[in-house]
C-alpha cells in the first residue's frame, strides 16, 4: 500500500476532482477552492517522487514549499478579484460575466 | 551564226520588237507612229523575199533551214525550241508577211484618228510575231506556244474597240471557243508524245514511218483528229466556226490579216504539217468537217446583209473546202487554195472595208449615227463613186467564184478534182464530198455576185448618203491594187500561162506530198489527175449556174427575191439560212444556259445557304452561348455559389457564435476537451 | 495497522475531495476543503514530510482556507438561492475528468517508475533551511518578492474607490 502508484492515484483522482470542479462550478470560490484541489494533488506527486525516486536531498520539498506559498499569494489576489466582481455585479456568479460574449 | 539562221531570227523577232516599241514608245511619234511599224513590216518582208528567191534556185534540196537548241530540261524529258523552213515554210512566211505589210499600210489611212492608234499597231505586231513563231517552229509544242499567243493577238485585236458591249462580247467568244480546240490539240500532242517521245514533226514522221505506232494504229488516228481539233478551233470549222462572224466587230484591216488570210489559215498549216501521219481514218473525218463546213457556211451566206458577215461565212466556207481538200489527199490542191484565198479574201476585206470607211464619212457628214453602214440594203450604185475600190472588188469575186483566167479557179478545180477521185476510190455515202464542194461552189458564185450587185449596181438606196460617198486615200488603194493583181492565175503558173492548167512554179515548189501513216501519194495524185477534166467542166458549169441566177434576182431584177424567201419560208429553208441554222441559239440553250443555271445556283447556295445560314448562322449561335453564358455566369455563378460562399461562411459564424458564450469556464472546457482529445488521439498505451 | 490508517486517511482525502466540488452549499464546500487539506497533510507524514505537514496545515488551512471562508462569507447573498453548478457542464465536465482519471491511470500502471532507495531524514527543516539559503536562493527572494507584489495587488484591488 505504501507505494509510489497509491500516491499517484490519490494524486490524480484529487486532479480530475478539482478538474471537474473547475469547469462545473458557478460560484467563483467554488472554482477557487477547484484550483486548490488542483494544486494540492501536484504537491502531493513531488513529495511522492522526492521519497520514493531516490533522491538524496530535499528538492521535492522545497518545490512544495514554494508551491504553497506560490498558492497562498494567489489565492489571496483571486479573492480580492471576486470580491471586486461581487462590489460591481452584485454577485459571484461566473456565468454572469458574460461581457466576452460573442 | 549564218546568214540564213540570223535571217529566220530576224523574220520572227522583229516584229515584236516593233511590238514592244509601240507599247511602250508609241506616243512619242504620235499619229507618225506607223512609220515604225511599217518599216519593221518592210524589213520582214525584204527577208522574207530573200528567202523566197531561194525556191528558184535548182540546187536546193531538203530543207532551207533545221535548226533547234534546248530550252529546259527537267531530267524526265527535256524540250527543244528551233527552226525549220522548207519551201512550204518560204511560202507561207511570203504571204503572212506581204498581207501584213499591205494590213499595215491600209491601216494607216482607215485608223487614222483613232484613240488608241499606237496600241493597235503595237498588236498589229505582236499578231505578226506570233503567226510567223507559228510557220517558222519545227516542232509541235513550239507551235502550240505560238497558237496560243496568236490567240491572244486575235481576242486583243477583235475587242480593240472594247468599249462596245458586242466587241469585248465576241473576242471573249473567240478566244474561249479556240481554247476548246485547243484543249483537243494539247492531248492529241501528249499522246503522240508519249508514244513517240519527241514533239519535233519532224521527228514524229520519222518515228512513225519506221513503225512507232506499229499495231496501234487507233491511237495514231485518235491523236490526229485530237490535233486536227486545234485546226477546227484556229479555222473556224463546224461545230467551232461559231466565234469568226462575230470576230467581224473588229476593225476591217484585222478582219482581213487575221481571219481571212493568215490566223484562220493557221490551222489549215498546221494540219499540211501534220499530214504526213494522219491515217486514212483520221484524213476521212478531216474531210467531213470540210465537207459540212463548206456547204453549210455557204447556205448561211446567202440570205446575210452585213456586208462584212457575208465575208465571214465566205471565209468559213472556204477554209472549208482547204480542209476538205487535205482530208481526201490532194494536199498540194490544199495549199495552193490556202495561197490564193488568202490573196483574194484579204482584197476582198480591204475592199469592203473601203465602202464602210466611205459610207461612215458619208454619214458622218450627215450626222446620222442610227444608220449601219455595213448593211447592203443601204448601198447601191457604188460603182460610179469608187471605181478602184469596184475593179479591185470584182477580181477578187470572179477569183473567189472560180472563174478561169483567175487563180481560185485553178486551186478550186484541183480541189474538186481530188473530192471526185476520193469518191471514185471509195464510193458509197462519199459522194457527199464532190456534192458538198460542188454545191459550194455554185452557192459561193450566187452570193458574193450578190454582193457585188447589190452594192456596187443598181440604184442607190439611200440617195442623201450616196451623194457623200468618195473613193479611199491612196494608203487604201495601194494594198487593193496590188492583191487584186495577185489573184490573178498568171501569177501562180510562172513560167506557163495556160490559164486553165494549174502547173507552174508553186506547184513545183510544193511537190507531192509525203506521207507515212498508210496513204500511198503516187495512188492519190494518179486519181486527182483522171477526175481533172470531169472535175474542170462540172466547176465551169457551176460557176456558170451560180453567176447566172445571180444576176437574175440582182442584177436584172427578174425574179422577185421576196417572193422567192416567201416561199423558201413555207419549209423554213429562209429562216435557217438567215439564223445561221440555228446553230447559235442551239449552244445557248444546251450549254450557256445550264452553265450559267448551275453557276447562279453554286452562288445561291454559298451566299444564301452558306453565308446566311450557315455563317451567319454561327454568329447567331455565338449570340445566343454568349448571353447564355452570361445568365449563367451572373445568376449561378455569381449569385449561388459565390454569395453561396459568403451565406455559408455567414450562416457558420451565426452557428458558431454561440460557443462565445462570455462564460471563461466554457472556454476553460474547450480547452481540457480538446487536450483530452489529443491524449486520445495520441495515445500510446 | 499503517496500512489502515493510510487507507483511512486517503479515503478522507478522496471523499472530502469530492465533497467539495459536490455539494450544493458553499459552506459545505469550504468545510470538505478544510478535511481535505488536512488529510493531504497527514499524508505528507506518511511521506515523513514532517515540515512539509505543519506548513500545509499552518499555510492552508489556517491561511488560504480562511481566507476562502471570508470570501465566502463577504460574497454570500442571504436571501438569493445558493447558486452551485451548471448542468449543462456537468456531463461532459464528469466525462472529461473521468476520462483524464483513465489517462493518468494508465500512465502511472504502465510507467517503469525509478524506485530508489531514498534517504529517511529524520528533522527536515534543517536540510530545507539550508537549502533554501543556498541552492534555491534565487527563488526564494524572488518568492518574497512575488508576496509582496500579491499583497500590494490585493490591497489595490480591494480599496474604496
Amino acid at each position: 500500500m505504501n507505494s509510489l502508484q497509491s500516491y499517484l492515484v490519490i494524486s490524480s483522482i484529487l486532479f480530475s476532482l478539482g478538474i471537474f470542479g473547475i469547469v462545473t462550478r458557478r460560484n467563483a470560490i467554488a472554482i477557487l477552492m477547484g484550483i486548490e484541489l488542483i494544486l494540492n494533488s501536484a504537491n502531493i506527486n513531488f513529495v511522492a517522487f522526492n521519497r520514493f525516486g531516490g533522491m538524496q536531498k530535499l528538492d521535492g520539498h522545497i518545490f512544495t514549499i514554494f508551491v504553497i506559498v506560490l498558492a497562498a499569494a494567489e489565492a489571496a489576489v483571486a479573492l480580492a478579484i471576486i470580491i471586486n466582481l461581487f462590489k460591481n455585479a452584485g454577485s459571484v456568479d461566473v456565468d454572469e460575466a458574460n461581457t466576452l460574449k460573442g | 551564226m549564218d546568214n540564213t539562221t540570223l535571217f529566220a531570227l530576224l523574220i520572227l523577232f522583229l516584229p515584236l520588237v516593233a511590238f514592244l516599241y509601240q507599247l511602250f514608245f508609241g506616243k512619242k511619234l504620235g499619229s507618225q507612229t506607223h512609220f515604225v511599224s511599217l518599216g519593221v513590216m518592210g524589213g520582214v518582208l525584204a527577208l522574207s523575199l530573200a528567202f523566197f528567191f531561194q525556191l528558184f534556185d535548182p540546187l536546193l534540196t531538203g530543207p532551207i533551214l533545221d535548226i533547234s537548241g534546248e530550252w529546259f530540261s527537267t531530267g524526265a524529258f527535256t524540250l527543244d525550241l528551233g527552226l525549220y523552213i522548207d519551201k512550204i515554210t518560204v511560202i507561207m512566211l511570203m504571204v503572212v508577211s506581204l498581207i501584213s505589210f499591205l494590213v499595215h499600210l491600209y491601216s494607216i489611212a482607215y485608223m487614222k484618228g483613232d484613240r488608241r492608234y499606237s496600241r493597235y499597231f503595237a498588236f498589229l505586231g505582236l499578231f505578226t510575231f506570233s503567226m510567223n513563231g507559228i510557220v517558222l517552229s519545227n516542232s509541235l509544242i513550239m507551235m502550240y506556244l505560238f497558237w496560243e499567243l496568236v490567240g491572244l493577238s486575235s481576242y486583243l485585236l477583235i475587242g480593240f474597240w472594247f468599249e462596245k458591249d458586242s466587241a469585248a462580247n465576241a473576242s471573249k467568244k473567240a478566244f474561249l471557243t479556240n481554247r476548246v480546240g485547243d484543249i483537243g490539240m494539247f492531248i492529241g500532242m501528249l499522246l503522240i508524245f508519249f508514244t513517240v517521245g519527241t514533239f519535233s514533226i519532224n521527228g514524229i514522221t520519222d518515228a512513225v514511218a519506221n513503225g512507232a505506232f506499229e499495231g496501234n494504229i487507233q491511237l495514231l488516228s485518235i491523236a490526229g483528229v485530237l490535233v486536227f481539233m486545234g485546226a477546227v478551233g484556229k479555222s473556224a470549222q463546224f461545230p467551232l466556226h461559231i466565234w469568226l462572224p462575230d470576230a467581224m466587230e473588229g476593225p476591217t484591216p484585222v478582219s482581213a490579216l487575221i481571219h481571212a488570210a493568215t490566223m484562220v489559215a493557221a490551222g489549215v498549216y498546221m494540219t499540211v504539217r501534220i499530214f504526213p501521219f494522219l491515217t486514212p481514218d483520221a484524213l476521212q473525218i478531216v474531210a467531213v468537217i470540210g465537207g459540212i463546213t463548206a456547204l453549210g457556211a455557204a447556205l448561211v451566206a446567202i440570205t446575210q446583209m452585213d456586208i462584212k458577215a457575208v465575208l465571214a461565212y465566205s471565209t468559213i466556207s472556204q477554209l472549208g473546202y482547204m480542209i476538205m481538200a487535205l482530208g481526201v489527199g490532194a494536199y498540194q490542191a490544199g495549199f495552193f487554195h490556202l495561197v490564193t484565198h488568202a490573196m483574194f479574201k484579204a482584197c476582198l476585206f480591204l475592199c469592203s472595208g473601203s465602202v464602210i470607211h466611205a459610207m461612215h464619212h458619208s454619214l458622218d457628214h450627215l450626222e446620222d449615227h442610227q444608220t449601219d453602214p455595213q448593211n447592203m440594203d443601204n448601198m447601191g450604185g457604188l460603182r460610179k463613186k469608187m471605181p478602184i475600190t469596184y475593179s479591185a472588188m470584182l477580181i477578187s469575186t470572179l477569183a473567189i467564184s472560180g472563174v478561169p483566167f483567175f487563180s481560185g479557179f485553178l486551186s478550186k478545180d484541183a480541189i474538186l478534182a481530188g473530192t471526185l477521185s476520193y469518191y471514185h476510190a471509195h464510193h458509197g455515202w462519199t459522194i457527199f464530198l464532190p456534192i458538198a464542194g460542188f454545191g459550194a461552189a455554185m452557192v459561193t458564185a450566187f452570193y458574193m455576185f450578190r454582193l457585188i450587185f447589190k452594192t456596187f449596181h443598181g440604184e442607190p438606196q439611200k440617195g442623201d448618203i450616196f451623194k457623200h460617198i468618195h473613193e479611199s486615200p491612196v494608203a487604201m488603194t495601194i494594198p487593193l491594187v496590188v492583191l487584186s493583181v495577185l489573184s490573178l492565175a498568171v501569177v501562180f503558173t510562172l513560167p506557163y500561162v495556160n490559164p486553165i492548167d494549174g502547173h507552174g512554179w508553186f506547184t513545183h515548189a510544193v511537190g507531192d506530198g509525203a506521207h507515212v501513216a498508210g496513204l500511198n501519194m503516187k495512188e492519190v495524185n494518179d486519181g486527182i489527175h483522171h477526175a481533172h477534166h470531169d472535175a474542170m467542166n462540172l466547176s465551169l458549169i457551176v460557176a456558170t449556174l451560180g453567176i447566172l441566177v445571180s444576176s437574175l434576182f440582182y442584177f436584172f431584177k427578174k425574179i422577185n427575191v421576196d417572193r422567192l424567201a416567201g416561199v423558201l419560208n413555207l419549209v423554213g429553208l429562209y429562216s435557217l439560212s438567215k439564223n445561221k441554222f440555228y446553230i447559235d441559239s442551239i449552244y445557248n440553250n444546251l450549254l450557256y444556259k445550264p452553265f450559267m443555271w448551275f453557276s447562279s445556283l453554286a452562288s445561291t447556295i454559298d451566299l444564301d445557304i452558306y453565308d446566311q445560314k450557315i455563317v451567319d448562322g454561327w454568329g447567331w449561335i455565338t449570340m445566343k452561348v454568349s448571353i447564355k453564358s452570361g445568365e449563367v455566369d451572373y445568376s449561378w455563378l455569381d449569385q449561388k455559389i459565390i454569395d453561396g460562399f459568403g451565406r455559408f461562411a455567414n450562416y457558420f459564424g451565426n452557428e458558431l457564435r454561440a460557443t462565445q458564450s462570455g462564460i471563461v469556464q466554457n472556454y476553460l472546457m474547450g480547452g481540457i476537451v480538446g487536450l483530452v482529445a489529443i491524449i486520445l488521439i495520441f495515445q500510446q498505451f | 495497522m499503517g496500512e489502515v490508517v493510510f487507507l483511512g486517511i486517503a479515503s478522507l482525502v478522496i471523499f472530502s475531495a469530492v465533497g467539495v466540488v459536490v455539494s450544493s452549499s458553499l459552506v459545505h464546500s469550504a468545510v470538505s476543503l478544510l478535511f481535505t487539506l488536512f488529510g493531504v497533510a497527514g499524508l505528507y507524514i506518511f511521506l515523513y514530510a514532517d515540515f512539509l505537514a505543519a506548513t500545509q496545515v499552518i499555510v492552508y488551512v489556517g491561511g488560504i482556507l480562511v481566507l476562502i471562508i471570508f470570501g465566502v462569507m463577504l460574497t454570500n447573498k442571504i436571501d438569493t438561492p445558493s447558486i452551485a453548478s451548471s448542468s449543462s457542464n456537468q456531463v461532459i465536465g464528469a466525462i472529461v475528468s473521468l476520462l483524464l482519471f483513465a489517462f493518468q491511470l494508465g500512465v502511472i500502471f504502465k510507467t517503469e517508475w525509478y524506485i530508489g532507495d531514498g534517504v529517511i531524514v529524520e528533522n527536515t527543516v534543517h536540510p530545507i533551511g539550508i537549502m533554501l539559503l543556498t541552492e534555491y536562493l534565487l527563488p526564494f527572494e524572488v518568492v518574497s518578492i512575488l508576496l509582496l507584489g500579491a499583497l500590494i495587488g490585493a490591497a489595490m484591488l480591494s480599496r474604496k474607490n
